[in-house]
């Protein structure tokens, strides 16, 4: 249990799939311009990775990974190579799901998410969270607490963002700064703030 | 006419420095952070992004009275990421450390989106040939973030240059040392704000 929690704090603060690897940079900076929006899109993530992750883990240990297939009668076959298609294909598939469902049985949630779903196939953060749960030799449960940790990690960057941009609307950049140049720069500064969490341990 | 203002020349040149892929579309930045704390991995990402840009442009080109307008992300996705493979199975069969040192981002060339937004915007509107240009101009633009990005971070950082030490040991006995920092996450979010803050400032001096 220790594990989970540790684990979980973990792929929030100082591994921060944000802010730490870098990934679903292309969302965070087009989509913090605006709190709500950034809120919506931080749930559709986590839902996403907490599902697309452990699915990607059953996917790979029982059909890809090298020996899996004995099953069937086949231990020599080693078939991780595909994992890149294999992945992007589910990420794909699980979104469209998703969006499927959400629009049968909650129409006020689709309308909020309803733009943003599709989006999230191509954001880099869901495949990278199936992808570092292949690197790190996960078990299940870890892929599970690691997908839902890094999407609440993801959520947090992007509305702790959105909030501070609201702030700097009314601060009087130099010529080129503003945009996209000085979102980097907070994002640097916030990056600093959030490797200051990695002395926690359980 | 001169080779400057043939449309093939602006089409490489626009996305290489005008309308560069990271510092003015805001693109594809994932990848340009994590992989610039050295300058050997930034330009063996370089190289890669710029073959899977240029080829899977020209492909995509190639098909695209063919592919069905509903399904063609799908169909752009599957070229791009048959292509990804390729690359990284080309990596880790012949430049295995530098495959391990890139770990997973090789695959996230995929969902980079840079290569899907030129496969729509562009590729899928235009010939051939333009198309494997245009590939080559944003992987060129690209690549020279990406190398100057890897070029600060690795000489403050560690004091070298694609490995080689350059700052001479006279230095570091006269008190100098490396900017750990420079080697951290934060320093290339700050980098990469910097320069950007410089392009965008000279290309509004050069359109005044």
């Amino acid at each position: 249990m220790v594990d989970y929690v540790s684990l979980f704090l973990n792929s929030d603060f100082a591994g921060n799939i944000l802010l730490a690897y870098f990934l679903g940079m292309c969302s965070f900076v087009a989509v913090s311009k605006n709190l709500n929006t950034a809120i919506g899109l931080g749930f559709a993530v986590i839902f996403v990775l907490t599902i697309t992750t452990p699915v990607n883990w059953l996917i790979f240990h029982h059909l890809l990974a090298p020996g899996s297939l004995a099953w069937a009668g086949l231990p020599d076959i080693d078939l991780s190579f595909l994992k890149l298609i294999i992945f992007i294909s589910v990420i794909a598939a699980m979104v469209q799901a998703i969006e499927m469902v959400i629009d049968r049985f909650s129409a006020a949630l689709y309308a909020n998410l309803g733009i943003f779903l599709p989006l999230i196939a191509v954001n880099c953060a869901i495949l990278g969270g199936s992808l570092f749960m292949v690197e790190r030799n996960m078990t299940f449960m870890d892929s599970v607490v690691y997908g839902f940790g890094a999407g609440v990690g993801w959520m947090l960057a992007i509305v702790a963002m959105a909030a501070a941009r609201i702030k700097m609307r009314y601060a009087d950049l130099p010529t080129g700064l503003d945009g996209f140049a000085i979102t980097m720069i907070v994002t640097g500064l916030m990056a600093m703030s959030f490797m200051l969490f990695s002395g926690i341990t359980m | 006419m001169l080779l400057t203002r043939t449309k093939a020349f602006k089409t490489f040149a626009v996305p290489a420095w005008d309308n560069n892929p990271i510092n003015v579309q805001m693109l594809g930045i994932c990848s340009a952070l994590a992989v610039t704390v050295q300058l050997k991995t930034s330009f063996v990402m370089a190289l890669a992004m710029t073959f899977v840009l240029a080829t899977s442009s020209l492909i995509i080109s190639i098909m695209r009275r063919v592919i069905p307008g509903n399904i063609r992300i799908i169909a752009e996705l599957a070229v791009i990421a048959s292509l990804v493979v390729l690359t990284d199975e080309f990596l880790r069969a012949y430049f295995y450390d530098i495959s391990k040192l890139l770990s997973v981002f090789v695959g996230l060339i995929i969902t980079n989106c840079i290569i899907l937004g030129r496969a729509e915007g562009f590729a899928m509107s235009n010939p051939p040939h333009l198309a494997f240009i245009d590939g080559l101009g944003n992987g060129a633009g690209y690549a020279s973030v990406l190398l100057s990005v890897g070029f600060l971070r690795e000489l403050f950082g560690s004091g070298k240059v694609f490995g080689f030490s350059v700052i001479p040991e006279s230095f570091y006995a006269a008190g100098y040392e490396d900017m750990g920092f420079m080697l951290l996450a934060p320093a290339a979010f700050i980098i990469i704000g910097l320069m950007a803050w410089l392009q965008k400032y000279l290309i509004l001096r050069k359109d005044q």
